[in-house]
Parts: structure tokens; sequence; C-alpha cells
């Protein structure tokens, strides 16, 4: 036991010496930058005030959502909260003030029923484009489409069911559905156009990356539900198979659909109290609005150069600033 | 022959030396001839109806019962401005949040205007550090200290902090609200029958389906964080610290009842302080479950080291995924040595051990002035507040990425091969004769398993269980996601039964594995999802993959326990005869462990079955599927939830069946070692 207290009384002298030793040559005072910091707190935050931005999950969204607030907070001094939750939560956030934005929304009819002015409760408005056009549709690995032109058609997706076949579509061609999170027909589209194929969901974007990038590789046949803008686009550049063109209506009914996706507008959906506010960073909201390609770059930082959101968005900025003066306008 | 052969029921302690070791007992074949016979007509059946009446329900539809369940959903939430309940729920919220933002302003995050937290980085590790020398001991103070220090080293300072203080909260809740709870059940055995029910609801349900609820009632970010952490972790404290209090011997509250204490006295005097041991390890158990909870939590913006590990899956970089996920495993198992080495000083001081006080006394005053030297020192300088930055952390992970990159590009035909023979020879068939019979044919034949190996109380459970499914509209999904379980079951005994008895016969193995089952069953499945998805593809395999890896640590160590477990005496008296060590174990260690084999089974299917929604994000479909759809898109809601019930239903059935076939021939008391195992298992959080 002595010996155990003379080593732990030893231990705790040498961690003061050592501490004194590494402040004695260790940087600045805190009691000098909390000075500053009251001195500038006047001024900090006072027009913008806080923005909560919800941080839906794919990387597309994140660059929109960082970009957005990377200039909110570094050009208008706006104090930015990321919130990291699925769309469904975002918009409840919207009644409570724990959600400002949305900065990428891809349609939801279900949620716009419950928060919108009119049918729902108000809470949440639409804040009209952002600029990004979603194509979802159904996607081939490019080897594939090079190798076999003919399956870009939908009508000769028959001949290929067999080779589509794998250990998880009992004898059909397997069609990879998506993330349940994502609007898709394709059970009924495969049904109503009598195609020789079973749906099998992959259950996550991950796991749909994943598949492809393996295809892609092994030259393995893989067709499935996929959409841009998307950062894998500039990975894995996968082919669009056409399906009977997209009409007014064709989707109307979930169990008759038998046509391709319509090109989707994304939107901006904001809190309705929120834009009522004057925050400066509502106009910076209303006026943001970019390209795909523009997403795609800020993506592609993100998750091929392994960036941060917040230095992928910062170095962005610093290519683009005629176009966020454009926003901050 | 002895007893053991003709007797299972009661397996003898020991042998007489020079006894022939035991045989296969006869009992225990017949149980396996009903059931061959079962499983035969029932293939007959389905050769004949295959196809019909399965009720398969796709991907995305929904049945009215379902959408009934999501207007339940909608009606709270078209309410929630004027539900007094919410405002209760609210005000409740309102008080863990800044709880834990003046927790994150004293050691996480600049309280302003302070440019950082009042307590910088090394007033944080020596106050940690302290506080395991003032509970534990000077080993427990270094690994605190190591712990804290490669929280910072490897770039997650602020995240650890975060998941710390979340399940602090959410623990130090479990505490008030579940001690009462566990007197009640330990005290009383009707209360216990109830209190149970929920608690397997609590555990086997999926949080997926009620993580929307909670944003509803708590709000986003940390209040709701710490209520799902809080109802994950709740089970484990009351049902191990009620089975503490039940079991205080009943001779000793005789002997003090007689000297005319209150319930009171009895409770604090006597049945507490017996049962804390047991209490402490319940507490234990809750900390690792509310630690579980921290990539759940991130869903809905909890803080904490969930969030890295999910940012990472976004961009499928398990590097990036790898080291928090490393750091959930370090915290654990500090806590879990903390806990377990101050409960062990506690009792020691009790009983007038622990070393000189006086000599512990200066020990702990020059702990004590030496933090605060160093909380001091970190209020003063911006170095020692702030944590510097290495580049290690991220040097690991990339480190880690390509030798995962490596190993899935080398190995991905092989493994693409194995799967695609796993598949075929037993998925494909199994899934086959349970989801492609007719509903009502699936439906007695299980029934006759059920009663064959569990008898009439686990066939009145199992009848219970499958009309409940029935109803609940998703027959042919729970089907296929009890084929998965059941597939993934025999693959985690087939390696229980490899480990266990290697484990078990070698004491430097066991050394050397243990910690790797340890990191197997703490490490957030989120972080090995993207390799085994990179060897498999999307696809029912890949789910059980991961529920393996799950799974596996604890059936391992029952099995290995089980078999260590058997007398020496008893080997002995089978060397003796000249058996080879093959036969020692097939005739001899493997018959006498058969309880601990049981059990766990039992353990493995209902851990891999806590693996289904996470199955559910890697291709598995079924059930899974559906908990992941009706949490993504609110108007399926009402589908998840009747998923989730489902998955609630198959665990019950699972549970029963095994603990009644258990049952039947336990051959030993429920000893304390046991008695964690009774119930159902913390399953990881899905």
């Amino acid at each position: 036991m002595r010996i155990v207290t003379s080593r732990g009384a030893r231990l705790g002298a040498l961690a003061t010496v050592a501490t004194l030793a590494l402040s004695a040559c260790g940087g600045g005072s805190i009691e000098a930058e909390t000075e500053a910091n009251e001195s500038q707190a006047a001024e900090a935050g006072g027009e913008c005030g806080e923005l909560n931005m919800a941080v839906n999950p794919w990387v597309g969204y994140e660059a929109s959502a960082y970009v957005v607030g990377t200039v909110a907070q570094d050009q208008l001094g706006c104090t930015v909260n990321y919130k990291d939750l699925k769309e469904d939560v975002s918009w409840q956030g919207f009644g409570t003030g724990e959600v400002d934005v949305v900065i990428e929304d891809w349609g939801h009819p279900d949620l716009e029923k419950k928060f919108f002015e009119g049918e729902g409760d108000g809470t949440a408005m639409d804040m009209g484009p952002q600029g990004n056009v979603g194509i979802i549709g159904w996607y081939v690995p490019p080897w594939l489409a090079e190798e076999h032109p003919d399956i870009l058609e939908w009508e000769n997706l028959n001949k290929y069911a067999a080779d589509f076949a794998t250990s998880e579509s009992g004898g059909q061609g397997q069609f990879l559905g998506a993330d349940p999170s994502y609007v898709q027909f394709d059970e009924a589209i495969v049904s109503n156009l009598d195609l020789d194929f079973k749906v099998v969901f992959s259950g996550s974007e991950a796991a749909s990356i994943e598949a492809f990038r393996k295809a892609e590789e092994n030259k393995e046949f893989l067709i499935g539900y996929f959409y841009e803008p998307q950062y894998f686009m500039a990975e894995v550049p996968l082919a669009k198979v056409a399906l009977p063109p997209y009409e007014e209506g064709c989707q109307a009914d979930p169990q008759d659909v038998a046509c391709d996706y319509p090109e989707t507008e994304l939107k901006k959906i904001v809190g309705t109290d929120w834009a009522a506010s004057d925050s400066t960073a509502v106009g910076l909201v209303e006026n943001f609005e970019w390209t795909n390609e523009d997403q795609n770059v800020v993506a592609g930082y993100i998750a091929g150069d392994g960036m941060s959101p917040e230095e992928a968005a910062t170095t962005w900025i610093e290519d683009n600033q005629d176009k966020v003066d454009a926003w901050l306008g | 022959m002895t007893a053991t052969a003709t007797d299972p029921e009661a397996a003898p302690r020991r042998v007489e030396p020079g006894a022939p070791p035991p045989v296969e007992a006869e009992a225990h074949l017949s149980r396996w001839i009903p059931a061959s016979a079962v499983v035969v007509a029932w293939i007959v059946v389905w050769s004949f109806t295959e196809g019909t009446d399965t009720l398969p329900l796709p991907g995305v539809a929904r049945t009215e019962l379902h959408d009934g369940f999501t207007e339940l959903q909608n009606w709270l939430l078209a309410g929630r401005d004027t539900n007094p309940v919410m405002q209760v729920t609210n005000a409740i919220a309102e008080f863990f949040r800044s709880w834990v933002d003046w927790l994150q302003r004293m050691v996480v995050k600049p309280n302003l205007p302070r440019p950082v937290p009042e307590i910088g980085w090394l007033g944080v590790v020596a106050l940690a550090t302290y506080v395991g020398l003032a509970i534990a001991s000077w080993r427990i103070a270094i690994l605190v200290c190591a712990s804290f220090l490669s929280f910072g080293v490897l770039g997650f300072w602020q995240d650890s902090l975060d998941l710390l203080i979340v399940t602090g909260i959410a623990v130090t809740m479990v505490v008030v609200i579940g001690m009462p709870l566990a007197v009640l059940i330990g005290t009383h055995a009707g209360a216990n029958r109830v209190v149970t029910v929920f608690l397997d609801l609590m555990q086997t349900m999926p949080t997926f389906v009620y993580l929307l609820p909670i944003v509803l009632f708590f709000g986003i970010g940390t209040s709701a964080a710490v209520v799902a952490t809080l109802i994950y972790a709740l089970p484990p404290l009351i049902r191990i610290a009620g089975f503490g209090i039940r079991e205080v011997p009943e001779t000793t509250i005789e002997a003090t009842d007689s000297a005319g204490q209150t319930y009171w006295q009895r409770l604090l005097k006597v049945q507490v302080p017996m049962a804390r041991k047991t209490i402490i390890v319940g507490l234990n158990q809750t900390t690792l479950a509310a630690l579980s909870m921290a990539t759940l939590a991130a869903f809905v913006d909890g803080p904490g080291l969930g969030q890295p590990v999910l940012d990472a899956l976004r961009i499928n970089d398990v590097g990036a995924a790898v080291v928090p996920g490393a750091l959930i495993v370090v915290m654990a198992v500090m806590l879990d040595r903390t806990t377990t080495a101050a409960s062990e000083r506690a009792e020691k001081v009790a009983r007038g051990g622990g070393g000189d006080p006086r000599v512990r006394r200066v020990l702990l005053l020059v702990g004590a002035a030496a933090t605060l030297v160093a909380v001091y020192l970190s209020r003063t300088y911006v170095t020692l507040a702030e944590f510097p930055t290495y580049g290690i952390g991220d040097r690991i992970g990339s480190a880690v990425g390509d030798g995962v990159d490596w190993f899935t590009d080398t190995f991905g035909e092989l493994t693409g091969a194995f799967k695609d023979a796993i598949t075929n020879a037993l998925l494909n068939p199994m899934q086959s004769l349970l989801a492609e019979s007719p509903w009502y044919v699936s439906f007695a034949a299980i029934s006759a398993l059920a009663f064959v190996f569990g008898g009439a109380r686990a066939l009145v459970s199992t009848l219970v269980c499958l009309a409940g499914i029935y109803y609940l509209d998703l027959w042919h999904d729970a089907m296929i996601t009890l084929t998965m379980t059941m597939v993934a079951t025999v693959l985690v005994m087939a390696l229980a039964l490899v480990f266990g008895v290697w484990m078990a016969r070698d004491r430097r193995v066991d050394l050397g594995i243990r910690p790797i089952l340890d990191a197997g069953q703490t490490i957030p499945p989120f972080v090995y999802l993207i390799p085994v998805l990179a060897l498999f593809g999307p696809s029912r395999f890949t789910a059980i993959v991961a529920a393996i890896v799950y799974a596996a640590p604890a059936a391992i160590k029952l099995v290995a326990d089980g078999v260590k477990g058997v007398s020496p005496t008893t080997i002995e008296a089978g060397r003796s005869t000249g058996q080879t060590t093959w036969q020692e174990i097939v005739k001899v260690q493997l018959p006498m462990a058969r309880g601990s084999l049981v059990l766990a089974t039992n353990q493995g299917l209902l851990y891999v079955l806590s693996m289904t929604v996470i199955g559910g994000l890697v291709g598995a479909g079924a059930l899974g599927f559906d908990v992941v759809y009706g949490f993504s898109r609110s108007e399926a809601w009402g589908k998840g939830l009747a998923a989730g019930l489902a998955i609630v239903l198959l665990g019950i059935m699972l549970d029963r069946i095994t603990r009644a076939a258990a049952d039947v021939r336990r051959d030993d008391g429920p000893g304390t070692r046991r008695a964690f195992h009774i119930r159902l298992p913390i399953g990881p959080p899905h």
C-alpha cells in the first residue's frame, strides 16, 4: 500500500510539474479573448440571429446546406445550427422552431398536406426552387450500357432478365429498389410493363451505391433506382434506361404507374414563422439558387476528397463569390 | 449407466471415478423424432400447396390497419399545440435540454463570452482521473485518464464528451425511475408479471418505430436522444436489480422481521444492501445499453459519437466510421471496468478492507490539489482548454479504410460464392417452406414444433404471437424474417460451439478472444455495414452476416462458460477410460453443458432478431425494411409500427419456446450468473 501511495503521489506531482511546464510555454490567455468577445457581443448575430438548418441524410443535400450555412455565418454573421435529421422529422420541427430551413426538398405531398397552409397547420411553406433538378430513374452501370446499348430501352429488358438474376430474386431478374425514404413506384412499373423482374430493396443509399460500384468494377449485371444530382455519378457515370415517357397524371394512382419518373424541381421549404421574421438570412435562402454541376462539385469535395462539409463549402464559396453575391443581393 | 444417461433433467454434479462417460440421452433423442415428423409432414403439404394463400404484401404497399395506425400519429401531430400531455412532456424536454446545455457549456462548448468551456480539457481529464481514483483504484484512474486522452488525441473530444453527458443524464434518470420499479417487481410477484411484459416490449420494439413519436413529444436533438436512450436502457436495471432483491434469502428476511422491522427498514437495511452487488451489475448493463443507443440517437440529431459514424455511412467511408466507433468501445470498456471496480471496492470497504484509510486520505488530498491546479490552468490558458488537433485519428482511419478496400477487392469473389452457397442451400429452401406455404399450414406447423420443444406453455405463447402477426397483415414478411433469424442462429451456434469449446479448453485462447468479443458486441453495427456490403452486396445474406457479428459473441461466451462449468471430476472420469479429445468434447462436455447451449441458442435468436432493422438497411427486405420505411416516410409510419410489433411478437415467441425448452431440462438453480440471461437480452438498438 505504501508503495502505491508514493507512486500515486509521485504521479500527481509529475503531472502538476508537467502541466505547469506546458502552461508556461503554451499559448494565449482566455481572459483576453473573453474581453474581446464581450466587446464584440453587441454586433454578433445582430440582424440575423440563429439559423436552424436541417441536414437530410444525403451528400448533395449536405452540400447545399453547408454552402448556404457558411455564407450565412461568414457573411451575415448568423449563428448556424446544423441538425442531422431525416425529412419527416425535419418538417415536424418547423412548428416548434427547431428547424427553419429544408434546403433541398424532392417533393413530399403527404407532408405538404400536414404542414402547408390550407390543408395542414400552416407551419411550413414553399420558398421556391433552389435550382437543382432531380432526375430519378432506372440506371445501369456504364460498362453494361457500352457493351449492350439496347439495354437502355425498357422493351429489351426482358431479354436480359436471366442475366440480372441473383440469389435474392427467385429466378427472375433483380431490380434494385432504393432507400425507403424516396418516392418509388418500381414494383408497379415492373408489373404493369410485364417485366420479368423482382424488386429487391437495397434499404439505404449506402447499399445502392456500394452495389453499383461493385457492379462496375466486376462487370456484373445490375439495374436499379438511382438519381441525380449525386456525387457518385462523377465516380461512376451510370446510364439511364428509357421508360415510357412521363405524362401528366400517369403517376396519379400508385398501383397503375407504367411510366418514367418526372424531372423534379427541387424546392426550399421553410418555417412560416421564420420566413416572417426579420432575419437577414431569409433573403439569402430566398435568393439561393445553383445548378446540379455546382452541387456535384461540393458533394465531390465531401465524398470524394474527404473534406469536411465546412471546408468543402468554404472552398467553393471562395471560387464562386460572384454567385454568392447574387444571393446576397 | 449413471443417472446422466437416463435422466437429463437432473444431470449430476459428480460422477464416480471410473464410471463410464455419459452418453446421449434417449429423452433428448425422443424430442427430435416428433419434431422431424412435423417437418416431414410440413414439407409434404408444402409440395402440394406452395405459393397459395401466402399473404404477401409488396414492399411499399400498406393496408387499412396500417393507415389506421398512421392516423393515430397524425392525430397526435395535429393536436400538438393543445395536447395537455405534450405540454408536460415539452416541459420535461426543456428540462433535459437545459441540463445538457449547462453541462456542455461547462466542459464541451464555449460558454460565451468565454471562447472556451468553463473547464478545459486538462481540467476534465484531471477531474475524471480523480473520480476514478476516488471511487476505485489508481489502476482505474490510469485507465480513465488514458481513455479520456484517447478521445482527444483521436480527434473526437467534443463528440465523446457529448455522448458521456447524454449517457450520464439518461442513466441518472434510469436510476430515478428504475429503482422504485425494481423494488416493486422484487417484492411483488404480480407486479413482476405485469412489468415484465412492458420490459419485453421496450427491449424488442425497434427504436426506429418510437423515434418519431418521441420527437413529437420531446422535440428534436438532445431531449429526444436522452428519452430514446432512457427507454432503451431502463429494462436491464429493473430486471437485474429486481432479480437481486427477489433473491435475498427468505431466512434472512424472516430473521430480521422477527426483530419487528418496518417495511422501509427491511427494504433499506436488508434487501437493497444484500442485493447491492446485483444492482451494480444491473447499472453496468444499463450503462452499456445506453451507450449502444449513440448511433440511433444521431438519427434525430442527438449529440455524441453517433454523428460522425452516421456521417461516414453517408459517404460510404468505413475509415471515417471506424475511429468514432472504436471510441464508443473504449468508453464502454472504461465505464464497465470503473463501475465494476467501484462496486468491488465498496464491498471491500464495507467489510473493513480497502487498505489503510489514513494513507488513502493523504492520497486523495494530494490528488484533489493536483486536480484543482489542473482545472485552474485549463481555465486560464487556451492550449490547455482546447484539445490540440492531431492527425493520428485520420491516419488510423485511412489505414483501416485502405485495409478494408484491399480485403474486399481480394476476397470479393470468394465471399460471393460463399453467399450463394448458403443462400441456395439453406436460406432459399427454408424460406420457401416457411413463407411459401399457405399461412395456415405454417401456423399449424410452427405451433406443433413449439409444443414438441416447449410443451403446453410454449404452445399458448406461440398461438397468441402467431395470431398477432396474422392480424398485423404482415404474415409473409414475418415468415421471411423468421427464416433469416433461424439461419443466422444456426451459423451463430456453429461458431459458438467451435469457439466456445476452444476457449473453455484453452485459457490463453479465452484471454485472447474475449476482448474481440467485447468489441464485437459494443461497436455500432453501422461501422461494419459498409465492408459487409462491399463483400456481399445488398442481400438477405448481408443482413445475416451483420447479425452474426453482433450475436455470436454473446453465444460464444455462454457456451464457453457452460463448458468450463462441467465438473473436472467428470472429465477425469472420462479420461481414465482412455477416450479421445473428440469423444471428451462430444460425449461429455457438450451434453453436460446442454443447459448453457439452449440458453446460448435463446440469446442467439434474440440478438439476431434485434438486428432485423439493421438488416432492412442492407437489402434484407421483410420486416426490417418495413420498419425503416415507416421511419422514413410518415405516411407509412403505421406499417412501421405494425412491423415493429411483429418483431416483438416473433421475439417473445422464440424466447418463450427456447426458455420452456431449457426449463424442462434445467440442471441447476438460477445462479447469479445465469440470472442475467433469463430474460430477453440487451439487443443492439435498431
